[in-house]
């Protein structure tokens, strides 16, 4: 569906300054498959989704989505894919519907037919109470899922959602992830960026983890803590500042250990025994935890930094 | 920068759509803003007038001077108004020039259709003015009256395209009220729609004649009062279009490094 190969982007700021905000990525993603990019914010997800959205001109490599290139058909590709923005592009003086019927109509499709999609997709949303609300009476979780009505009119083969759910509350969220599922469930392929590994977890077969323009690890969620994590994490808190000293006291004891300024990690596949040996040697963390390696893990592991900073 | 002119059209709906929901702020302007203009300034002010007509360029009385004046003024305030916050919205606020150019739009498209919607404006607002004026006994002729309305929405568009640039090339509204301030206020005021340009002083009046306005006004009270000059009415026709182009392109090339980046 999508294939890039040394896919670059660098703009030149306001400065005058060139940013090379994608350094030369490849990227397969394969039809009916729900694929993610993982990184934190400045990473160069917006900049490659944008790219993919026929948006924005590539600076270098190649780029094929559905097999044309955006350089060239870039109608084309944007009328059989779907594109939710990170930003709400919604027009605040139309109402709920009449936003995915205009819309619809900016695809050529007849008026017939896009007013049953508009009843369909406000179904498919549950938004059909709200069809003659002004844009601006809702709530950010209903703006995002009218945004994602939007961008399903065409019936796209591709969605593309950049960062979908941030700024949502949990509750929103879960609405949007299971209108996602079932969408996939239908064969739509997904693309999204997120840079909340809990979405990545669940929303994706395969995803790239990105830093700096790059991508520094590919694989499904399970295949990716495996590699780059252990089976189980000890979390220990000490007082502040205390987590440095404490550190080489406790390195012997994991895989791997990670300071935190609030905690430290140890990487281990068993968490329990970790903590019982911390304990045994004199030291009282203020409190300890063990859980199950995610995917924040991998990228700290990848990176040395987490993701939401 | 080719507009695929089919695609544009697809558009349609949305404008539509946006009249439906706000024609009901700008009704009363449209109809009882021009009543008011022709009543003050063409027959209470004018009553004070007592110009020799050969002063005021084939117009009978006061009048009939000012009255197609005043149509020009308005087709010109009605774009300035379209064309600055409007489109500043469009790019910043609600950002809906960036849903636009998601679906199989481009940017072309966007500008072509934006501008069609601001002569559909002035179309409406200067037909209004044109059937306020008609009780008043200014027209010569209904062939005239057809043809003043056309040069409206030439005059429109050679506002509109070039205001539209500029407005695409700022980085936000504070420039907005410097060009109504010192751009259209000024022109309003000195551009022949009120007195005749004979009347400021040469530097002035040659400043007034490459203002679009004034070729606006002059072509208009030629097409009213049925005292046409070809020659001079091909100039303002001439240098109007040119302005629509230039504006255009310039307005397509300057939105398109703005949104596709």
């Amino acid at each position: 569906m999508i294939q890039a190969v040394g896919l670059r982007k660098s703009f030149t700021a306001r400065s005058g300054e060139v940013v090379e905000a994608v350094r030369g990525i490849d990227v397969e993603v394969r039809r009916g498959e729900a694929f993610g990019f993982l990184g934190p914010n400045g990473a160069g997800k917006s900049s490659t989704m944008r790219m993919v959205a026929a948006v924005s001109p590539v600076s270098g490599g190649t780029l094929r989505i559905l097999g044309l290139d955006p350089a060239t058909d870039g109608p084309e590709i944007r009328s059989r894919i779907g594109v939710c923005p990170q930003e709400d592009t919604l027009d605040t003086e139309l109402n709920v519907s009449d936003n995915l019927y205009v819309y619809g109509r900016y695809f050529g499709l007849p008026r017939a037919e896009v007013r049953r999609r508009v009843g369909e997709l406000l179904e498919f949303v549950q938004l059909t109470e709200k069809a003659k609300a002004k844009v601006d009476d809702l709530s950010g979780g209903m703006k995002r899922r009218l945004t994602i009505a939007r961008s399903l009119i065409n019936r796209p083969e591709v969605l593309l959602l950049d960062e979908p759910t941030t700024g949502l509350d949990p509750q929103a969220r879960h609405v949007v992830w299971d209108r996602l599922f079932r969408l996939k469930q239908q064969g739509v392929t997904l693309v999204l960026t997120t840079h909340y590994m809990d979405e990545a977890e669940q929303l994706c077969d395969r995803l790239v983890v990105m830093d700096k323009g790059l991508i520094v690890a590919e694989g499904s969620p399970a295949e990716l803590i495996r590699s780059y994590s252990t089976r189980e994490v000890a979390e220990l808190r000490f007082n502040v500042g205390e987590h440095e000293r404490v550190a080489p006291k406790v390195e012997d004891l994991a895989e791997r250990v990670e300071v935190l300024p609030d905690r430290l990690l140890l990487y281990t596949a068993d968490g329990e025994e970790a903590i019982a040996q911390v304990h045994a040697r004199g030291l009282d963390p203020v409190m300890s935890l063990v859980r199950r390696s995610t995917l924040e893990d991998v990228f700290l592991r990848l990176t040395g930094r987490t993701l939401v900073d | 920068m080719p507009v695929d002119v089919r695609r544009a059209a697809r558009m349609t709906d949305y404008w539509l759509v946006l009249v439906q929901r706000t024609w009901k702020g700008s009704v009363v302007s449209s109809f009882v803003v021009p009543f008011l203009y022709v009543l003050a300034m063409g027959v209470l002010l004018g009553g004070f007038v007592k110009a020799d007509p050969a002063e005021l360029e084939g117009a009978t009385d006061y009048l009939a001077f000012v009255a197609p004046g005043l149509v020009a003024a308005q087709a010109m305030t009605t774009v300035f108004g379209e064309v600055t916050y409007p489109v500043m919205g469009m790019i910043k606020w609600n950002r809906a020039y960036y849903g636009m150019i998601a679906s199989p739009l481009g940017v072309p498209e966007v500008v072509f259709a934006h501008l069609a919607f601001v002569v559909f404006r002035v179309a409406v607002v200067s037909a209004v003015f044109l059937a306020v004026m008609a009780p008043f006994g200014v027209f010569s002729s209904p062939y005239g009256v057809v043809l003043a309305f056309l040069a409206q929405l030439l005059l429109g568009l050679a506002f509109a395209a070039p205001i539209y640039a500029l407005t695409v090339s700022l980085p936000n509204e504070s420039g907005f009220a410097l060009i109504f301030r010192l751009g259209m206020i000024p022109m309003f005021l000195f551009s022949g729609a009120f007195f005749p340009i004979a009347n400021l002083d040469a530097p002035l009046e040659a400043l007034a004649r490459v203002t679009p306005l004034w070729h606006g006004v002059d072509l208009t009270r030629m097409l009213v009062l049925g005292e046409v000059d070809v020659v001079m009415a091909l100039v303002h026709v001439a240098y109007l279009a040119a302005l629509v182009l230039g504006g255009w392109v310039l307005a397509t090339r300057i939105l398109e490094r703005r949104l596709i980046t």
